[in-house]
């Protein structure tokens, strides 16, 4: 009676092969990151000092270390952040919890989704255009963080909107039922149950942010800069641009010295995303509802 | 809420909380529709009232009218239209995308569209949902929300606010040594006294239940029902319910809704007596349908 028919059997079978092909290209998905991270461990780690991290560069970019670069991608991350972060939150409450759902509010969003899309080139161009000419910031920190944040705003929005969403519409209709206004529920109710995802979103954009190389390239990241950048009108080096250069520009460099750079780099993103992904953790055990 | 603001909200409505004298305390049932009065004899005066979703009619040529302090009882199978006239009576329409409401409500003789502070008439009307729903903040928090919108800060206020109100909705006793949990975590039941409670710190003149018992266990719905049938001599209920004998238990009039219509409005005992003017209502207070 409980003998297996034949289609069970064929079921059973292409049930194994269906699993394997997954598991296969899980694997394959693996694989590329692992052999990043190996060679710049085996090749750049021994690259990596404290006299590494916390040095100028010398003779010609051949010798010494990174501090320039390393302390210009904070500068460029954190004034890009300060831009970014309070426009494409108020950009996603204004999407999210007040905006009719009418044709502006759909071109909105995918205006959004296409500057999303822009490749970070045009962005650069645009950066240019606008910060360092025609605002008159010249190639400056401030200039390429508001490049840098004018690419990375999607993210900030669709990450924030979301985040919104899964607070149920069910709370914000006890509020306005009480005689609260929108604000008010967003306050008390919507914004406390959101921030960790809107949190894990900046975060994610600060790994994205670190690694460009482009936007800045034509509005604020200097090819060389002996010292390290005073204020937001300075030019600076950055950690993506210096890589590019002691790989491709500068000759007789070293070979661990841009593993080394790509190493730092990396260990960078990996960190902030790391903590975006302990703030998710944390996000869970604390769900209140 | 502070003495002062209360004042201050109910001189806004111009309305007075008495009831005028010349409206009859309990309206005669099976009789025609009592005029409208002219003052503000009812608590909820409803006129030709339509509700359409997106162009997609809800509810329509709804007339009828709701005395004070009093359980009004609305009944009617699902998809008949019973939540969106409660969503029309305290404007939620402005928050509800596609949501089209003609025809004029009145609340305590004001047409609720002449509210220019919609938040205002809101505050005078505590709603309570069919799922309860504890907002993610302590138990305390949910009570005091309301207030502390409007301004209240001081402590001792708040306190004598959130214990009042705990009481009258029949769960201080269980949660008053752990007012800092949290509200949502509270089982369903205490979830929807919780949600009562918070409707009460509003100091309400109106009460909108909807389906409150859908997700409560039938003793804990008993406690409720015994709440009710006190708070009425202090504010004016409507009652939406989809248990026949949960709106024969407490309303002293009941409305029966059927796909979008108002089917009549009969004093409650004669509804039940097969007293009703249309045979559907008599069908389904009976159990033939819905």
């Amino acid at each position: 009676m409980f003998e297996a028919t034949a289609q069970n059997r064929r079921n059973r079978k292409v049930e194994g092969l269906f699993r394997l092909l997954f598991l296969w290209m899980t694997c394959m998905l693996i694989l590329p990151v692992a052999l990043i991270l190996g060679v710049l461990i085996v090749r750049g780690g021994p690259a990596i000092s404290w006299e590494f991290l916390f040095t100028q560069p010398l003779d010609n970019m051949t010798a010494g270390g990174i501090l320039p670069a390393l302390v210009g991608t904070v500068w460029l991350v954190v004034v890009a952040l300060i831009a970014s972060v309070p426009v494409g939150v108020a950009a996603a409450l204004y999407l999210s919890e007040y905006a009719p759902d009418n044709r502006l509010t759909r071109a909105i969003n995918l205006a959004i989704i296409n500057l999303a899309g822009v490749p970070s080139i045009v962005h650069a161009l645009f950066g240019l255009g606008a910060f360092v000419i025609f605002f008159r910031f010249g190639t400056s920190i401030l200039a390429a963080s508001l490049t840098l944040a004018v690419m990375t705003l999607p993210v900030v929005i669709v990450a924030t909107r979301e985040s919104l969403q899964t607070v149920p519409l069910a709370f914000r209709e006890a509020c306005w039922n009480m005689g609260a206004t929108r604000w008010q529920t967003i306050r008390k109710i919507v914004l406390p149950n959101a921030i960790s995802g809107i949190l894990t979103g900046v975060i994610l954009e600060v790994s994205r942010t670190s690694g460009e190389t482009a936007p800045i390239m034509f509005t604020g990241a200097a090819f060389f800069l002996p010292f390290l950048p005073q204020g937001v009108l300075d030019q600076t080096m950055a950690m993506s641009l210096h890589l590019f250069v002691i790989s491709t520009q500068v000759p007789d460099v070293p070979e661990h010295m841009p593993f080394g750079v790509a190493l730092v780099l990396i260990s960078m993103v990996l960190a902030m995303n790391g903590i975006s992904i302990a703030f998710r953790v944390y996000l869970r055990g604390r769900k209140k509802w | 809420m502070t003495a002062a603001a209360g004042a201050a909200e109910r001189q806004e409505t111009g309305a007075s909380r008495g009831r005028p004298a010349g409206t009859p305390a309990h309206p005669v049932s099976g009789a025609q529709a009592p005029e409208a009065s002219e003052a503000t004899g009812w608590a909820i005066e409803v006129e030709d009232l339509a509700i359409r979703y997106n162009g997609k009619q809800a509810l329509a040529g709804v007339t009828l009218q709701v005395p004070r302090h009093e359980i009004f009882g609305i009944i009617g199978p699902a998809n008949s239209g019973k939540t969106s006239f409660l969503r029309a009576v305290n404007r939620m329409d402005l928050m509800t995308a596609g949501m089209e409401v003609s025809g004029s409500v009145r609340v305590e003789g004001r047409d609720v569209r002449s509210w220019r502070n919609p938040y205002a008439l809101r505050r005078r009307i505590g709603v309570v949902f069919p799922l309860p729903v504890g907002l993610p903040l302590s138990i305390y928090d949910n009570v005091a929300l309301s207030s502390r919108l409007r301004g209240t800060r001081r402590k001792a206020d708040l306190d004598a606010i959130v214990e009042r109100c705990l009481r009258r909705a029949a769960l201080w006793d269980e949660v008053k040594d752990r007012l800092d949990s949290l509200g949502s975590l509270l089982s369903g039941g205490q979830q929807q006294r919780l949600t009562i409670a918070r409707a009460l710190s509003q100091d309400p003149s109106i009460l909108l239940l909807d389906e409150f018992s859908i997700a409560v266990d039938p003793v804990t719905t008993m406690r409720i029902e015994e709440v009710l049938a006190e708070l009425k001599s202090e504010m004016t209920i409507v009652l939406v319910t989809n248990l026949v004998q949960q709106a024969r238990r407490l309303a002293s009039r009941t409305a029966f809704f059927l796909t979008g219509e108002l089917v009549e409005v009969t004093g409650t005992e004669t509804m039940f007596h097969g007293g009703a003017r249309d045979p559907r209502t008599t069908a389904y207070v009976e159990g033939k349908f819905g």
